[in-house]
């Protein structure tokens, strides 16, 4: 330190600050953070409170999830699909189910098509109505709306529970079909529960969506434009939040989709706000969509009766499958070379994918805002580092 | 006069056994209103009621630890709601998920930075012995290798009820401290090592690949052919 900066009646404040402008604050956030949602690291470089700088390190929960399913037999990476983004387990089994009925030429019957359709849309309310909440703890409302979340997914669990046989890991689908087929108590009890949604996503929504805090909180931070969105890949909600229309279940049409009405929410400005009201809305949609989906469930085999289990050896071959995940584009590449393993098996993560925008979306924020653009983007580190 | 030595006068204070109280006596003085206790059931029934764990999420295992302390299961109930985002607060590590080896360092760092008397819960097969993903090459296969472990809690994930199951076993285990003598917790004693020495990240493994104080390869006991 410059002696000059001393003055003989203590620290001239001034010339302190003007020696120490600009200095740089290197940050290490994680990846034991309470904020990161798991164990993620970001590097914060800081000017004053300001982000100049962000750099993500991945890895901490890499779980060699690719070389593993290269190493089990095409139905032994189904269970290891459950906890890629533990917190939608149905809809990455169905993406998994679509990549190697693909391969094998294998037809789905309708009625498993449907109940498909179902656990696909329970999982986004799941996992949009605790993303949600976890955002707001974010925010800084310590427990309320994380409770509520919590609440309403226990409800949805319970479903899944007493049709799989386990809460979160499911396991449920199959190739050709899935493994149980739903007695009618269990449809009643889902439409029970789809009635009585709306019911609390107003209860949610009063507390959260016009709430003044919320909104001068999150309303023109991280904000990304709908081009720099396109051109990193960016899929899923946080796409439609700046304002282009991609949907892969309208785009690609797959499963029984088609037959559906529903409409597809988009945001304006690409914010954090926006981001959570897509999200709440994209929740209005699934309710629309699981109401048309259980009154015209048809009857008939769950499963396709020439589907083969065991002995499962696809042709010689490559597969992509995807279906519109809660959190994106979730996708699976097989190539096949007509033995019982996969020969190359690789996951494309939405999350992992989404995440790669995230310094673009700090710069310039502060360091409080770095923590809920994160809980925007809606990652879970299975998936990310896998 | 008798030649006889007369017996040695025993110390008034410290008499040569104390009369021991029956349970049913206890409660019966409770009933009036008495209450008689002794410093170490006072010790041990505050250390177990008031666990405090560290708010320290490493994967699936995370959400139901989350969800255990959400309204339907309550950890609340049992004194351990407080989830302390530092170290230095907590009392509990529950080690909640898959520690790969570019976690594990961290893990125990963690461990070395909670004040004594600190407890740790291993949640799931992960945590216990790698579980589904013990085949792979970046995956620790137990964090027992590294820092002791007072409750497995077996699952994948486990019940938020399986861990206030576990929670009330590691409840029973503190009540079963003593405060002196070869019972008393760990670092009551004097050969606690106190810190445990953190891996480093290497080329290949972790180094050391464990800790030799905690845990040592099982050995194989093959049986004799008849």
């Amino acid at each position: 330190m410059n002696p000059e900066l001393l003055t003989p009646g203590g620290a001239n404040v001034r010339a302190v600050h003007d020696a120490f402008h600009g200095d740089l604050l290197e940050v290490s956030m994680g990846p034991h953070h309470p904020s990161t949602h798991g164990v993620f690291r970001m590097i914060v470089t800081l000017d004053g409170e300001r982000i100049v700088k962000l750099k993500p390190v991945f890895g901490y929960l890499h779980r060699n999830h690719e070389k593993l399913g290269e190493t089990v037999s095409y139905l032994g990476s189904m269970p290891y699909t459950d906890r890629l983004d533990y917190l939608s387990a149905m809809t990455n089994n169905w993406a998994y189910a679509i990549a190697v009925e693909k391969l094998a030429g294998q037809p789905v019957p309708e009625r498993a098509e449907y109940v498909r359709v179902i656990l696909a849309e329970l999982t986004r309310l799941l996992n949009h109505t605790c993303l949600a909440g976890f955002l707001m703890q974010d925010c800084g409302c310590s427990g309320t709306p994380l409770m509520y979340a919590f609440r309403e997914r226990e409800k949805i669990l319970d479903l899944f529970e007493s049709l799989s046989g386990s809460r979160m890991m499911c396991n449920y689908q199959r190739f050709g079909g899935c493994r149980v087929d739903p007695t009618p108590a269990w449809v009643d009890a889902t439409r029970t529960l789809v009635g009585n949604y709306g019911a609390f996503l107003d209860e949610f929504e009063a507390l959260l969506t016009g709430n003044e805090i919320i909104m001068a909180r999150t309303q023109g931070v991280g904000v990304l434009s709908a081009a720099l969105a396109i051109n990193a890949g960016v899929t899923g909600p946080m796409l439609r939040a700046t304002g282009v229309a991609s949907d892969l279940r309208k785009s690609d049409a797959y499963g029984v989709y088609p037959r559906f009405q529903f409409r597809v929410p988009l945001g304006a400005h690409g914010d954090v706000y926006d981001r959570y009201m897509v999200r709440v809305l994209e929740m209005r949609e699934s309710i629309r969509i699981l109401e048309q989906a259980l009154a015209g469930l048809p009857g008939g085999p769950i499963m396709d009766p020439k589907a083969k289990l065991r002995g499962f050896r696809p042709k010689a071959g490559e597969a992509y499958g995807r279906i519109e995940g809660p959190k994106g584009e979730i996708g699976f590449y097989l190539v096949s070379d007509g033995g019982p393993n996969p020969l190359r098996y690789r996951v494309r993560p939405p999350s992992f994918i989404n995440l790669t925008v995230l310094e673009d979306m700090c710069l310039g924020q502060t360091v409080a805002d770095a923590v809920i653009i994160l809980g925007s983007v809606d990652i879970v580190l299975g998936e990310v580092d896998r | 006069m008798s030649d006889a030595p007369t017996p040695p006068p025993s110390p008034a204070h410290q008499p040569a056994s104390l009369p021991a109280i029956t349970d049913a006596e206890r409660a019966e003085l409770r009933r009036h209103g008495i209450l008689l206790t002794s410093l170490q059931e006072l010790y041990t029934w505050g250390n177990s009621h008031s666990v405090w764990p560290l708010n320290f999420g490493l994967a699936c295992c995370a959400i139901e630890m989350i969800a255990a302390s959400m309204a339907k299961f309550d950890i609340a109930r049992f004194g351990s709601e407080v989830f302390r985002p530092s170290p230095r607060q907590a009392d509990l590590l529950i080690v909640s998920g898959t520690v790969t080896k570019k976690m594990a360092p961290q893990v125990v760092r963690l461990w070395n930075q909670m004040p004594e008397p600190k407890y740790c819960i291993a949640m799931g097969a992960c945590a216990i012995s790698g579980g589904p993903f013990k085949q792979g090459y970046n995956v620790l296969k137990g964090i027992d290798r590294f820092i002791p472990v007072d409750i497995y809690i077996p699952g994948c994930p486990p019940r938020p009820e399986a861990l206030l199951h576990g929670l009330v076993q590691l409840q029973e285990k503190i009540k079963g401290f003593t405060i002196k003598g070869p019972d008393a917790p760990r670092h009551l004693q004097k050969a606690d090592a106190g810190e445990y020495p953190v891996p480093e990240f290497g080329a290949r493994d972790l180094e050391p690949p464990h800790n030799p104080a905690v845990w040592s390869a099982p050995t194989l006991v093959r049986a004799e052919k008849s």
